[in-house]
């Protein structure tokens, strides 16, 4: 895909509106490659990875039945815009609110998300007396896309960790002219949007986040060495904690080679298929929530979600480009950071861990909000819009 | 890949200890496909350091995927491999490929030698001759073996397991089987990589018939560094590559015994994805490797035309994900065995190891000896890596004749 995300502007704060242009010979490329596909025989225990079933499921729907125009006709006519920031070309969504006194909130995607996971929230958000809520709980949303992912650049240089991408989303944030904002984030959304908290930018007021950092050093260690339960804990906790052994023994597998050896995954650039299954692999939640999509039973995530998706990453090129923020990253995933400005959070239920209320009240020591919902998982805006949406007014109402 | 190699399971009626002789047989359209997608291949950016602390780098993975396309013959290690005697014999279910070569001379010892991953039976090609005709390579009539070098399940040549199970103690057995099937009622086993797990298992069941064993990586190290120990220098300097590959070099290794199939969607579909996957094993092989495309400096045998061999055989057969498995497997195997409590048993039959110094780690040898109490015959040799076979081949050959000469 060309995109001017390549271009270097002359007036480097200059923010220069985005077109998004994809032509029909990527797209036949795409679905030649997906048409000759060589597969593998079918996994021995379902355990082992993505199913031959679901991902032989979602490629005959790739290549015959999935429509990626018709997602580019709704994306394409939204705001788009690019800056440099820090020497790469930083790729956003800016949909300004009707509602004068709306408040300013960026949005964070994470891995293996991208813009496309945020789409569903941004009328709920910035349109609100559409979706039952009233006038004041209005939004500016900026949605911009993490450097290496979707239409921003690809650095060419090392250091792009959160707390690099955290500096570089005040400085956008600054260069919209927002001096009285806030942000939210899950996955890696969640590791930017506290490490910008912990810059405390001029402006920025208290955050929301999805997947929460609160760990104490003491269960971070305990869950990752896999040892047993200390024998203090509630049942909330306990609970949560060995929902985290089970995921640090099984379930890392794709970060640890993403935190380790990024380039290595040729197959996820050079191959649809290999991208796709690398993708669907995240939680495994959100895995059988995707395989039920595939299986025509869909959830909060419909067939041509994943596919838009997929397909973003796939014309973008940036499945080793994304990758590399896990080895950037020395952070980790869920250890409290510290975060002293205000925070509201959301416990779905099929997040990677429940986060109880306790560890969140550490953590974050200013809770302003602490919500609890009865159905979703990792993808909050994404399969959640709503709930998400209505958490998110919750959250910053008493900031405005 | 020939219907013989992948099905000849379906076609078996019975396990009937039948041993068939086989012949690796490739299509002019398999080799054509192979160049084509390897030409069409999709490239990332360039990693963004100068090392490989981001994964196989641009440059060498790109000289590669050239070299592959225009300068490679898949025919010369098909013609190589049909020169030997090969065979597939159906055990425990699964149909074993396997090369069984033997000695010209007389009272060969017979040896069954067991490769690793990303390795396959192309690994132990050139120890072949050396082994099997000593006279001819500059040893003694004596030192001589009768050779059979399987192919793992899910591996090259040998079907696929359809169950779950083929874990390294299954496949000790099914070798034991083999071994006997082939009428060796005297022999020894040797091994590196996933083949150490399968040569340590067969040491401690200690099959009728099986004298000793030698390894070349000390697997179950692994799994108990915190036991062994760590006051000499060489013992830290172990222990302390021991925690650096796991530190940053076990991404493969974390993926492939959790989650095989999702990187076998990749592997199986990309020539290139294949290539790296396999490149990226240890450092000290992916720079010999990575050397021997760039600078045309290849280290012992590891030349790029043994290089893609290897990587050829792993894509002509499609065995990208199943060989994955065989990960998976060890890693439920322990899992298992650590729930219930169970330590394997101890080795009982006599053990050589040979350290080679460009090992993921330099074994010392009291950890040699605290992991096998009946240690017969320890030497750290002044070369050579993970692919002790493959890339110092003659110096493997005369730590194998010094290894077993006490066995004979």
């Amino acid at each position: 895909m060309e995109t001017s995300a390549s271009t270097k502007s002359a007036t480097t704060e200059e923010i220069r509106p985005f077109t998004i242009e994809v032509s029909d010979g990527e797209l036949e490329d795409l679905r030649s490659r997906i048409n000759a596909t060589k597969w593998p025989d079918r996994e021995v225990d379902p355990s082992q990875g993505v199913q031959l079933e679901t991902i032989q499921a979602l490629a005959d729907y790739w290549a015959d039945g999935y429509d990626w125009r018709k997602f580019e006709e709704h994306f394409a006519a939204l705001p788009h815009f690019i800056t440099e920031i820090d020497g790469v070309d930083i790729h956003f969504i800016h949909v300004r609110s009707e509602h004068e006194d709306a408040m300013p909130l960026i949005v964070t995607h994470g891995w293996p998300g991208s813009t496309v996971e945020q789409l569903k929230i941004i009328d709920p958000l910035t349109k609100p007396t559409e979706h039952g809520a009233s006038a004041g709980d209005a939004f500016h949303l900026v949605i911009p896309s993490l450097p290496g992912h979707g239409f921003s650049g690809k650095p060419t240089e090392t250091g792009w960790d959160p707390v690099r991408i955290a500096k570089a989303w005040a400085v956008l944030m600054e260069r919209l002219g927002y001096d009285r904002y806030v942000a939210q984030g899950g996955d890696w959304g969640n590791a930017v949007t506290e490490q910008l908290a912990l810059l405390k930018p001029e402006g920025l007021l208290g955050i929301h986040t999805n997947m929460p950092a609160t760990l104490s050093p003491e269960i971070s260690k305990g869950v990752q060495l896999g040892e047993p339960a200390p024998t203090d804990l509630s049942a909330d906790e306990k609970k949560a904690y060995e929902i985290l052994v089970h995921f640090f023994a099984t379930g890392t597998g794709y970060a640890g080679e993403m935190g380790n050896r990024p380039q290595t995954l040729y197959g996820i650039v050079d191959s649809p298929i290999g991208l796709a299954a690398w993708m669907l692999d995240h939680d495994e939640a959100s895995y059988q929530l995707i395989a039920r999509a595939f299986a025509r039973n869909p959830g909060g995530l419909s067939r041509d979600d994943v596919l838009d998706n997929a397909t973003h990453y796939w014309l973008t090129n940036s499945g080793i480009s994304s990758a590399r923020l896990y080895w950037e990253s020395k952070l980790g995933f869920f250890d409290v950071k510290g975060v002293e400005l205000p925070v509201g959070l959301t416990v779905f239920p099929d997040e990677l861990y429940p986060a109880p209320r306790s560890w969140a009240e550490k953590a974050y020591p200013k809770l302003i909000h602490f919500g609890e919902a009865d159905e979703g998982g990792h993808f909050a805006a994404w399969e959640q819009p709503q709930k998400l949406s209505e958490e998110v007014r919750a959250t910053f109402r008493s900031l405005r | 890949m020939p219907a013989e190699s992948k099905d000849a399971d379906a076609a078996t009626p019975a396990e009937d200890g039948a041993i068939r002789p086989f012949k690796v047989e490739v299509s002019e359209e398999e080799l054509a496909e192979l160049r084509e997608r390897v030409a069409a291949t999709r490239w990332p950016s360039k990693e963004l350091v100068e090392d490989r602390s981001q994964g196989v780098q641009l440059a060498p993975l790109q000289e590669l995927a050239r070299y592959w396309t225009t300068d490679y013959d898949w025919r010369k290690c098909e013609s190589k491999l049909n020169a030997l005697p090969q065979f597939t014999t159906e055990i425990d279910g699964v149909e074993i490929h396997f090369i069984h070569v033997r000695s010209p001379h007389e009272n060969p010892l017979p040896l069954v030698m067991t490769h690793g991953w990303p390795g396959s039976v192309i690994e132990l090609l050139e120890v072949v001759g050396p082994l099997t005709d000593p006279t001819a390579h500059g040893g003694r009539a004596e030192d001589a073996f009768d050779l059979v070098l399987p192919s793992l399940p899910g591996y090259g040549f040998s079907a696929e397991p359809t169950e779950v199970g083929w874990d390294p103690g299954r496949v000790a057995r099914a070798w034991a089987e083999l071994m006997h099937r082939l009428g060796y009622t005297r022999y020894v086993a040797q091994g590196g990589d996933v083949g150490a797990s399968v040569t340590d298992g067969m040491g401690r069941q200690a099959p009728e018939g099986l004298l000793g064993i030698h390894t070349n990586l000390l697997a179950p190290a692994l799994g108990m560094t915190d036991q062994l120990p760590a006051e000499s220098d060489g013992e830290r300097a172990a222990r302390d590559a021991l925690a650096a590959f796991r530190a940053s070099g076990f991404g493969y290794f974390l993926e492939q015994a959790t989650r095989p199939q999702t990187i076998g969607y990749a592997v199986l579909d990309s020539p290139v994805a294949l290539a790296a996957w396999m490149l990226d094993h240890d450092t000290d092989s992916y720079y010999k490797i990575s050397r021997a495309f760039l600078d045309g400096e290849p280290a012992g045998n590891l030349t790029p035309e043994h290089i893609v061999d290897n990587v050829t055989t792993y894509w002509l057969t499609g065995t990208g994900a199943s060989a994955a498995r065989s990960y998976w497997e060890s890693g439920r195997a322990q899992a298992e065995a650590l729930a219930a409590g169970q330590a394997p048993p101890e080795v009982s039959i006599p053990v050589g190891f040979t350290t080679f110094p460009d090992e993921i780690f330099r074994a010392p040898r009291s950890w040699a000896e605290q992991v096998y109490p009946t240690l017969a015959y320890f030497n750290e040799v002044d070369k050579g890596g993970h692919f002790a076979a493959w890339e110092e081949p003659e110096l493997f050959t005369t730590e194998m004749r010094a290894a077993f000469n006490s066995l004979r």
